[in-house]
C-alpha cells in the first residue's frame, strides 16, 4: 500500500531516512521546472535541485502540516533559485553583437511586421532567455513569477518572503528594468 | 526601410510584451535525471555518517568562539568600566605604598 505524504513526512522526521525518497522521487519534476527557469546549464539546475532537497530535509522539522507539503517546497525552490542568482550575477549589457543570426532576423520581423514575429519561435524563446539573463536577480525572480508563471502578487509575496507593497515596487521596477535592457539593445542594432 | 527609421517604429513596450509572451509559450521541461531520488538519499546517508573527528573539530571551533567572545567582553568591561579602573588604581597604589613603605619610613627618620 502506498504511503501518504503525511505518513513519509513523520517517519522521516522519526529518523527512518528511506522514507524521504518517495518525496524526492513525486516532487523532484516540479522542483526541477522551477530550477530551469533560473539556470541554463542542466549541471547548475541539478545542483539547485540537490540543494533544494537538502534543505528540505534539513528544516523538514519547521514544516506545519496544515499548508500542503508541495507549497512549503516551492517556497524553498523559489528562494534557493534566487540565492543562486544572487551567488551567479552575469555582465548586464546585452549587446547586439551578442545576439545569433535566428535571434536578429525575428527582431528584423518585429521592426518591420510586428504580427509576423510569432511567441513560438524557437529565437524568440532564445531572445527572450538572453535578455532575463541580464535583469538583476530580483528583477529576474519577479518577471518570471508575476510576467510568465502569471502568479499574484500575493503568492509571489509568499513564496518570496517579500512584503506586498515590496513585490509591487520591484515589479515595477523589473519591467523597466527590461525595457532598458531592450531598448539598448535595439539602439546598439539601428543606431 | 532606413535604420533609425527602423529605430523609431520599434515600439519597446510591445516587444517586451511579444517576448513575455514567447516565455510563457515555452515553459522548461520538469524532466528528472536518472536516479535523483537515490543520489540524493545517499547524500543524506553520507552527512549523516560523518566522522567522529569533524564532529569534535566543529566542538572545538564552536568553543574557540565563544571564549574569544568572553574575553573580548570582560575586555571591555574592565576598559569602559569607571569603577573597576578606579579599584585598580587603589590596588596599583596600595601595593606601591605597601613595597615601598621600609624606604618611605628611612626617609622619614633622616
Amino acid at each position: 500500500m502506498e504511503q501518504t505524504e503525511a505518513d513519509l513526512i513523520a517517519a522521516v522526521l522519526r529518523g527512518n531516512a528511506a522514507s524521504f525518497e518517495p518525496l524526492v522521487q513525486r516532487y523532484s519534476p516540479r522542483v526541477f521546472a522551477t530550477a530551469r527557469r533560473y539556470a541554463r546549464r542542466e549541471s547548475e539546475v541539478e545542483d539547485i535541485a540537490q540543494e533544494v532537497w537538502l534543505k528540505a530535509f534539513e528544516k523538514l522539522k519547521s514544516f506545519r502540516s496544515e499548508a500542503p507539503f508541495e507549497h512549503w517546497l516551492m517556497r524553498l525552490t523559489v528562494r534557493t533559485c534566487y540565492d543562486f542568482l544572487r551567488g551567479h550575477q552575469r555582465n548586464r549589457e546585452l549587446s547586439f553583437s551578442d545576439l545569433t543570426e535566428p535571434e536578429n532576423d525575428w527582431l528584423e520581423r518585429f521592426v518591420v511586421q510586428p504580427e509576423t514575429a510569432s511567441e513560438n519561435a524557437e529565437a524568440a524563446k532564445l531572445l527572450v532567455g538572453r535578455i532575463l539573463e541580464r535583469l538583476s536577480p530580483p528583477a529576474r525572480l519577479v518577471i518570471t513569477l508575476l510576467e510568465i508563471e502569471d502568479r499574484s502578487v500575493k503568492e509571489i509575496a509568499q513564496l518570496t518572503g517579500w512584503s506586498v507593497p515590496l513585490v509591487k515596487v520591484r515589479a515595477f521596477r523589473a519591467r523597466a528594468e527590461m525595457r532598458k535592457i531592450l531598448a539598448n539593445m535595439a539602439m546598439d542594432k539601428y543606431l | 526601410m532606413t535604420p533609425s527609421k527602423k529605430w523609431g517604429c520599434m515600439n519597446i513596450a510591445e516587444l517586451q510584451k511579444k517576448l513575455l509572451a514567447a516565455a510563457r509559450a515555452n515553459p522548461p521541461g520538469d524532466r528528472v535525471p536518472y536516479a535523483f531520488e537515490k543520489r540524493v538519499t545517499a547524500l543524506l546517508a553520507a552527512r549523516a555518517a560523518t566522522d567522529p573527528l569533524t564532529l569534535w573539530v566543529r566542538g572545538l571551533w564552536r568553543a574557540a568562539v565563544s571564549c574569544v567572545a568572553i574575553a573580548l567582553l570582560l575586555g571591555a568591561w574592565a576598559l569602559f568600566n569607571p569603577t573597576a579602573s578606579t579599584n585598580a588604581d587603589d590596588l596599583s597604589q596600595n601595593f606601591e605604598n605597601t613595597l615601598l613603605a621600609s624606604v618611605d619610613q628611612t626617609d622619614q627618620a633622616q
